[in-house]
């Protein structure tokens, strides 16, 4: 199984800046722990950045270095933030640990709620203005109806594949459209797909099919 | 790669450009094939001995170097100096806390103390978690063939990318400044400069593809 649709280099290198809002972050960093090649050119940007922290000044620049220091000397023995060991989450071990961090207790307790005809959700991240965030379970030869959007939206397989008028997509794979894209996901025979899907603004149905998962509609 | 070309004076244009402001220093120098000096700053020793024996001296010798190039790193983003004081304490803890967890197959030191300094802006700043890869995660895809890791090639690799960065076309490291710098997402940088956003993704494309070709040939 090899990824064949990777996330674009400048997505990466957002990534990799840090400029990513949480929501988009949680999808490279999940297409990246199923994405070797896309996880090297990460760390690539990552050493070009860590060259560019080597070329700083090597020399303090101004009195406060030595109180930064001092502070930083006085806190080692500060007890160290408790982590809480992740539980053991049964049927997330489809889930890159990035996103079974965020999805993993919804997806173990079953939460799927319908979405529509033949397809389920869970959503991640409410409430935030930024993005729509959600887990999508396909049934295996069902379709998404068709839609456009207002931003671009962002979808990687998890488990499953669907295919669309794009190509075909597998498990890894990221699939990037944007506001003029139409497209319909279709889900292949024999296994139901799960996608996370990312929008950066709420989705706008083009067809009547469509009006179950058009967000406005639903008030 | 000759040892001529990596002391080539660095181009006007990236002078400009700004990718490596500080050509006094130590960009080229380390190329010519000469010992390093017994006494010279060696920071995978000094994580080592943090991360072994608790070494306090060798944690303040990490600290006098890498806290004052953090700070003028972040400064150049324009963050308010009371923010980078929070964020080098932070990330300077983070180093003393996890020096077991640096990995030098996946990059030099100052790469892993760039992406925790990183994720303490984002923790800081915007008050976002910062969704991360797990190198232990089960459900990652490894990688076909891991790069060589040892000191040696991981000291070219090194030098090979300064190389690389040094040439980079001016467009090309004004883009990765504003990134890294910045921490501008590919689209508030086309934004920034008022150019068409595939212009600025093809231009990181093109960067990328000099790092591949840069840290490749090691692996």
């Amino acid at each position: 199984m090899t990824v064949i649709h990777h996330a674009s280099e400048a997505l990466l290198l957002d990534y990799a800046s840090g400029a990513l809002t949480e929501p988009m972050a949680l999808l490279v960093a999940s297409h990246a722990a199923l994405c070797p090649a896309c996880r090297a050119d990460i760390a690539r940007f990552e050493r070009a950045a860590g060259a560019l922290l080597d070329a700083e000044p090597a020399t303090p620049d101004d009195v406060l270095q030595g109180s930064v220091r001092q502070a930083i000397m006085d806190r080692l023995d500060e007890p160290e933030p408790a982590v809480n060991p992740a539980p053991d989450l049964p049927g997330t071990a489809y889930l890159p640990q990035p996103l079974r961090a965020y999805a993993g207790a919804a997806v173990a307790a079953n939460g799927w709620r319908r979405w529509g005809p033949g397809v389920r959700q869970i959503r991640l991240l409410e409430g935030r203005a930024d993005a729509t965030v959600r887990l999508a379970r396909i049934r295996a030869g069902a379709k998404m109806p068709v839609h456009t959007h207002r931003g671009e939206e962002f979808t990687m397989v998890l488990t499953g594949s669907f295919h669309d008028e794009t190509g075909h997509f597998g498990r890894g794979d990221f699939a990037e459209m944007g506001t003029e894209d139409l497209h319909q996901p279709i889900a292949d025979a024999g296994e139901d797909c799960v996608c996370l899907i990312v929008s950066t603004a709420p989705l706008r149905l083009t067809g009547l099919a469509g009006t179950v998962i058009n967000p406005f509609l639903r008030r | 790669m000759t040892i001529a070309t990596l002391n080539r004076p660095m181009s006007a244009g990236l002078a400009n450009a700004g990718l490596l402001r500080h050509p006094s220093r130590n960009v080229y120098r380390k190329s010519g094939g000469n010992p390093m000096p017994a006494d010279s700053f060696d920071a995978r020793e000094l994580l080592t001995a943090v991360a072994s024996r608790r070494d306090r001296v060798a944690f303040g010798r990490l600290v006098d170097h890498f806290a004052p190039r953090l700070r003028s790193f972040l400064r150049r983003g324009g963050a308010a100096d009371t923010e980078i004081d929070d964020i080098v304490q932070e990330a300077m803890l983070k180093v003393w806390r996890r020096a077991d967890q640096f990995d030098s197959a996946r990059g030099g030191a100052s790469t892993w103390i760039f992406t925790i300094a990183r994720n303490e802006r984002i923790n800081l700043l915007r008050r976002e978690a910062r969704p991360e890869l797990d190198p232990n995660d089960p459900a990652l895809v490894p990688e076909a063939e891991r790069p060589a890791d040892d000191r040696v090639a991981d000291r070219q690799d090194a030098t090979q990318l300064r190389a690389a960065l040094a040439t980079l076309p001016a467009d090309q490291a004004q883009v990765l400044n504003l990134a890294f710098y910045d921490e501008l997402s590919h689209s508030a940088i086309a934004a920034r400069l008022d150019l068409p956003l595939g212009t600025i993704k093809s231009r990181i494309r093109l960067a990328m593809g000099r790092l591949r070709t840069a840290l490749e040939g090691l692996q």
